[in-house]
């Protein structure tokens, strides 16, 4: 007899099995995937917010539209980051661009991907050129320049193409781009990430997903992630803008015309205020369409119904309708609805949201692979917590952690090229 | 460098350079090699001869070089238990690599079910493994074309080519996908396609004492197995999906997903 040495399979570490399952079946699609759908949904969401302002000309949200624009651009590259962390063979993940099988709805999405970035690119750039172009007059202007200045004078000097010109005609033909890609973004953005839930919605072996609603709800669901997002960090910002103010430190130590904590708490009202009613919007929206998708299961009740009805109404009760629509969707909406409305409470009800999204993503990619194709067994899922080799570590919640926590990195760094918070006039 | 002479050896290398594609394009080694309307390999399976003792699914992991420590497996075998008392059973434990030696079910999680031999109303076995859909839903999902439809019928995987994102283990409604422990990319049945370019038949038809499975090449209609395809009463998994299964049962139950 051959001595038999087990071998761990991918998968086998955070499944385990109930009843009959096939030999095969493991939850493949773990927490990163559970990451992937919630970061591209903030990432589209924050630029559909920035878009309010840029195409529909929702004056009030100027300052907020700026931020969740570069927000938007921070996000980006970690959209990909979860899904390069789940791949069996990361150092591959480039044959999606190389040689794209176009019969499969990921391979749609290096072009979507760039597409969407160039464009994103090109917004930030039209809006910041002047930006660029003050700093780079006001770096080469300066006689004693340090190391960091010359820095800094490099990438500026390169931001600008050597577009110098911001007299009023071209600032106005910038005003007139950044209209027009705003406007092509906001389709492609819906694309980015209606096609993630298009990934899951067409994959007619699993009862769960299958459905053409899927894209939809992913796309409201997005923009309710992306705006609440957006709402939390300009509320930490200027919380953190108005903290130095008070103590007169950093810009506000020397700037006589830096903005007092009257007016930063004046803007912070008003735009919390004005970007929360579109908060709410969209939530009714993306309600809407979840209970629709679960009342029509429920009615039509074909043949996946009995195992779907045990995995919703009884196993995953708590996370369904406890976490996610309880605490997730209704205790916020009601917080947002009630009179009084504060952005104290709002910035409470942002992180709720936020927290209910999150959990509908997980509730979908992790509930989806719940039960067996063979509708007699369960598969339950434990997420790796102590790693104890990169499987563990890149599909646990550490390497959650990491995909979480990248975005607001990168937003630090690219904060002192573009910064978020500008004089009126100094940026678009 | 004139331009004239620019012009020139630019023209001498377009010239060059296409000779050879020119020359690929003629021997295209699928056309050539691949294409062939008289083959189109299918499987049978009469469940009534099973008795669930898992040599193919032994042939099988040794053949392709599965380990057998390794809890995924190419093909499979379920027990169904159902009794008088209208409840049901079904099992595979380690995919019957080791055969159905124990009388008790296993529910999972270290739990197991003695049923009374009195309280059986039927129980049967069922081979599993992948159906080489005729329209495979899990080739139309690969991003990058590493997993594909063969022309004389059974899918592959390019394992050099895999990036391992899973889509192909979500899209196949059988469960016959995983990922190799060894190679780490997608691995599936390939109706042991090295075995069949060499005449040989499959190693778990090999296998199988009892004549269960059955292999045969369905565009051939005097092929023994084909008759039985043909004149009897097969039934296929699943085939809501529309994927067009090219693995035939016989004795199929509904219960059987």
């Amino acid at each position: 007899m051959v001595e038999v040495v087990d071998l761990i399979v991918h998968g086998q570490a955070w499944t385990t099995k109930e009843l009959f399952v096939l030999p095969n079946e493991y939850i493949y699609w773990s927490i990163q995937i559970v990451m992937y759908p919630f970061m591209t949904g903030l990432v589209a969401g924050a630029f559909v917010l920035s878009s309010l302002y840029h195409v529909f000309g929702v004056t009030k949200l100027r300052e907020i539209a700026r931020f969740s624009l570069v927000f938007s651009f921070a996000l980006l590259p970690v959209a990909m980051m979860p899904l390069m962390l789940h791949l069996q063979q990361p150092l591959r993940g480039i044959n999606v661009l190389m040689t794209p099988h176009f019969t499969s709805a990921i391979s749609a999405f290096g072009i979507v991907f760039l597409a969407y970035a160039f464009i994103v690119a090109g917004e930030i750039w039209f809006v910041y050129r002047k930006h660029f172009v003050l700093r780079t007059n006001e770096l080469q202007a300066k006689s004693n320049r340090s190391s960091m200045d010359s820095l800094y004078l490099l990438i500026f000097k390169v931001l600008t193409l050597g577009a110098m010109d911001i007299g009023e005609e071209s600032l106005e033909k910038d005003h007139k781009a950044v209209k027009m890609l705003a406007s092509i973004g906001i389709p492609v953005a819906c694309f980015l990430h209606g096609y993630a839930g298009f990934i899951f919605g067409s994959v007619k072996a699993n009862a769960l997903w299958m459905t053409p609603l899927m894209p939809v709800i992913f796309i409201c669901s997005a923009v309710v992630s992306g705006i609440a997002l957006c709402i939390l960090c300009y509320v930490l910002a200027q919380e953190g803008r108005k903290f130095l103010a008070k103590r007169k430190l950093s810009r506000w130590s020397k700037d006589p015309s830096a903005p007092s904590v009257e007016t930063l708490q004046g803007s912070l009202e008003t735009e919390v205020g004005m970007t929360a009613n579109y908060l709410l919007y969209f939530m009714i929206a993306a309600l809407t369409l979840e209970i629709l998708d679960l009342i029509f299961r429920g009615y039509t009740q074909v043949k996946s119904w009995d195992i779907l009805r045990e995995v919703i109404l009884e196993r995953d009760f708590t996370k369904i309708f406890i976490v996610q629509y309880g605490l997730g969707n209704i205790l916020p909406f009601v917080l947002m609805i009630l009179p009084g409305r504060t952005v104290k409470r709002t910035t409470f009800a942002t992180v709720l949201v936020l927290m209910g999204v999150f959990m509908m993503r997980y509730n979908v990619v992790i509930g989806g692979q719940a039960f067996s194709l063979s509708f007699a067994g369960f598969m339950h899922y434990h997420l790796p917590i102590i790693p104890h080799d990169m499987e563990t570590f890149k599909e646990g919640l550490f390497g959650a952690l990491t995909v979480m926590a990248t975005p607001f990195v990168i937003f630090w760094f690219l904060a002192k090229i573009v910064p978020p918070f500008l004089k009126g006039d100094d940026a678009h | 460098m004139k331009r004239r002479d620019f012009v020139k050896s630019s023209i001498a290398v377009i010239a060059g350079a296409s000779v050879p594609l020119a020359a690929l394009d003629l021997i295209d080694p699928k056309e050539v090699l691949a294409a062939n309307e008289d083959i189109h390999w299918a499987f049978l399976i009469d469940t009534h001869k099973c008795v669930g003792c898992g040599f193919c699914v032994k042939a099988c992991k040794t053949e392709n070089d599965i380990p057998f420590g390794a809890k995924v497996t190419r093909t499979w075998v379920e027990r169904y238990v159902f009794t008088k008392d209208d409840r049901r059973y079904v099992d595979s434990p380690d995919g019957a690599l080791y055969g159905f030696t124990e009388s008790r079910v296993d529910l999972g999680r270290g739990e197991y079910k003695e049923i009374d031999p009195e309280n059986v109303g039927k129980a049967f076995f069922v081979p599993k493994l992948c159906n080489h859909c005729a329209t495979p839903p899990c080739t139309q999902v690969c991003p990058v074309g590493a997993t594909y439809k063969t022309d004389t019928g059974p899918v592959l995987v390019d394992k050099t080519w895999c990036i391992g994102c899973g889509y192909y283990i979500m899209a196949c409604p059988y469960g016959a996908r995983y990922f190799n422990p060894i190679t780490h990319v997608a691995d599936k049945c390939t109706f042991c396609y090295h075995r069949l370019a060499k005449d040989l038949e499959t190693a778990c038809v090999n296998a199988c004492p009892f004549g269960a499975r059955k292999m045969c090449n369905i565009r051939d209609i005097n092929d023994p197995v084909t008759k039985m395809i043909l004149n009897q009463r097969v039934g296929v998994l699943k085939d809501e999906f529309g994927t067009r299964p090219q693995a035939f049962y016989i004795g199929l139950a509904q219960e059987v997903r």
